[in-house]
């Protein structure tokens, strides 16, 4: 209970004079510090207009589909079927399910990023960029199953049964099985980002916009939210109450799959306009229709998005995944590659076909190219902000309720992914510092204290940060994962032919 | 080869009335008794990733708990009685547990106590001794 004394006591202090001072000194101090690794990790190829981090998890994504020989194609069927309990031994009942691994591991990636990220793809990249972005998802599906068998194999088991595993235990394992060097480092340098992708795009990208819902709704402004967020979280990791958590998690799976039923409702009550929000999905794909960079601007933006969404070769599902018991490292890797589907390819093109089709973006009728505002962004019909605010307005134009139902289930995704973040966060932390209670509590104030820079920082620099953070994780992830697929291809080759024999064998 | 009864156990009054109910019929016919213990379990409910990561250690312990503050006094009570005794402890849905219980071990008849419910829950979630005269596969004594 101290703790949150000590929080209330810090609210106080922070809300008394002049917030909004505050607030935009906190933003100018954090868009100052960040700017040059933002740079760096953004930074275009020689010669082109691509950064070359969006092309580099591109790149790891097909090496992962042509190695494994399209297995998110192959393993598609047989992953169904091991969620629905196919393959489980009913006398392994009482341990997690592969469909509780699934939703456990979805929790963290289904939020924000297909609600506020698909709005600033298609805000900046036009409809086109949905086109990438399914296309991401669908080659990312080979990198999720790469990482989270991974995962699982050279996790660490504790004698009390608990489990810790992810990209730094498979960095450092593998390597030294393999007799390569440098693992150790790598592996240390993957929990680095790791800590700063679950302070940005795990904290500070949820609590803005979560902050800019609540405000351009309910009119409370952004550092109340951020305090009220912070107190919460605070409330949970730190005086540990989890009651809240618990509670969280069984609501957002609902959140999640009301979501998707509003959103299924508006493309069936305008089911005439499907067939045209396809067709301005391929022809901006393809051709220039008049936003910054061109088509170029357009696949970056859905390949960034999608990214940022599924967090496919970021490495966190591995952190999810190697909790859960199994046999068979690979059967975690069949369950995962699902996560980049229903993520990406299901949810976040159904969030972009409602912009699309509610037509919050202004085309110019009469040369067909989108028109854009100040910032370089295309202009919106309500004239709202990219992000929660554009999908916000693109369900209200449909349904004058769905606004405070999309404001309560923001603030529900932001907190669920601020908890599974910080889990991961803490993962990587204690993988660099070992665990003992003060360490712990250490990373945990961090946190918390950066929920409160997210609320009250601006979009831009948040989201620069928060992508910067989250994909400079994939730089060591996937540098790792090139050099341990031959084990990873070794575990699905046995498991393939023992299943093709028999030997594992179906219970229901 | 004597007879099994399989008696669901879970250290409540309802539960204890079977027990003696079954422990009975079992002296009288030299029978086995394989006193069962499940734990409610769907697969499909939701966990958080911090509940994932401790479902195994949980798991030892509820099973530990459950042998060794439930079922092992009761077994040892028995034995010194002269009963022949095993438990077993699993997880899921409890009346289909019993069933596969039943064929698994051959069990030749099931024992379980009523617990009365009544109203609303009972008509909403239906009780064990109802789904278990439903779907047992062999007789199923059901103890008022």
């Amino acid at each position: 209970m101290k703790y949150s004394f000590a929080a209330l006591a810090a609210a106080a202090l922070l809300a008394s004079p002049a917030q909004a001072s505050v607030a935009e000194r906190v933003d100018e101090i954090f868009a100052a510090s960040t700017t040059w690794f933002v740079n760096l990790i953004f930074a275009d190829l020689p010669g082109t207009g691509v950064p070359w981090i969006v092309g580099w998890l591109v790149l790891g994504a097909l090496v992962f589909t042509f190695y494994f020989g399209f297995i998110q194609v192959r393993a598609f069927g047989h992953a169904l079927q091991i969620v629905r309990g196919k393959y489980s031994d009913p006398r392994d009942a009482g341990e997690v399910s592969p469909f509780q691994a699934l939703t456990a591991a979805l929790s963290g990636t289904v939020g924000l990023g297909n609600i506020a990220g698909v709005a600033v793809a298609v805000s900046i990249g036009g409809a086109g960029a949905t086109f990438w972005m399914i296309l991401a998802g669908l080659f990312g599906m080979a990198t999720k199953f790469t990482e989270c068998t991974l995962g699982v194999k050279y996790r660490n088991e504790y004698p009390d049964g608990s489990v810790s595993g992810g990209p730094m235990y498979y960095i450092k394992k593998g390597f030294a099985e393999r007799g390569l060097p440098l693992g150790g480092f790598m592996a240390v340098m993957f929990s680095i980002f790791c800590v700063l992708g679950a302070l940005g795009g795990g904290n500070m990208f949820q609590a803005n916009q979560a902050a800019s819902q609540v405000e351009s709704v309910l009119g409370v402004p952004t550092w109340i939210t951020g305090l009220i967020l912070s107190g919460i979280v605070f409330i949970v990791i730190v005086g540990g109450i989890k009651s809240i958590a618990r509670v969280t998690e069984k609501v957002v799976p609902f959140m999640g799959g009301g979501y998707f039923l509003v959103g299924m409702a508006i493309l069936i009550l305008n089911w005439d306009m499907i067939g045209w929000a396809f067709g301005e999905i391929i022809r901006g794909a393809f051709t220039d229709t008049g936003i910054v960079g061109g088509m170029i601007g357009a696949i970056i933006q859905g390949f960034r998005r999608a990214a940022f969404s599924n967090e496919a070769g970021i490495g966190s599902a591995a952190i999810a995944h190697s909790a859960v018991r199994t046999k068979e490292p690979v059967t975690e890797g069949f369950v995962s590659l699902l996560e980049p589907f229903i993520d990406t390819v299901i949810i976040c093109t159904m969030t972009a076909l409602v912009i699309i089709i509610t037509q919050q973006l202004l085309i110019d009728a009469n040369t067909g190219l989108y028109i854009l505002d100040e910032n370089g962004r295309i202009a919106n019909a309500e004239g709202v902000g990219a992000g929660v605010p554009l999908t916000s307005a693109a369900f209200g134009a449909a349904f004058s309720w769905a606004p405070y139902a999309l404001s309560l289930a923001v603030f529900l995704f932001a907190f669920s992914t601020m908890l599974t973040w910080s889990y991961y966060g803490m993962k990587a932390w204690t993988y660099m510092f070992g665990e003992g209670e003060t360490k712990e509590l250490v990373f945990k104030l961090i946190f918390c204290f950066f929920i409160f820079v997210g609320a009250v920082s601006s979009l831009n620099a948040v989201i620069d940060f928060s992508d910067a953070a989250l994909f400079s994780m994939a730089i060591f992830n996937i540098i790792a994962l090139y050099f341990l697929m031959p084990i990873v291809k070794r575990e699905l080759n046995s498991y393939l032919l023992r299943l093709k024999s028999g030997q594992i064998k179906a219970y229901k | 080869m004597p007879e099994t009864y399989l008696i669901a156990y879970d250290g409540s009054a309802a539960s204890d009335r079977a027990l003696s109910f079954g422990a009975a019929r079992a002296r009288a016919s030299e029978a086995r008794l394989l006193l069962a213990h499940v734990l409610e379990w769907s697969p499909y409910s939701f966990l958080s990733a911090e509940e994932v990561a401790e479902r195994h250690k949980r798991r030892n312990d509820e099973v530990g708990r459950a042998k060794t503050v439930i079922l092992d006094p009761v077994r040892k009570r028995l034995t010194n009685e002269g009963l022949s005794v095993e438990t077993v402890v699993r997880y899921g849905h409890v009346a289909e547990v019993l069933g596969d219980l039943a064929k698994e071990f051959a069990a030749t008849q099931i024992i379980v106590g009523r617990t009365g419910e009544k109203g609303l829950q009972a008509r909403l979630f239906g009780s064990v001794a109802g789904t278990l005269a439903q779907v047992a596969p062999v007789p199923c004594t059901i103890v008022p």
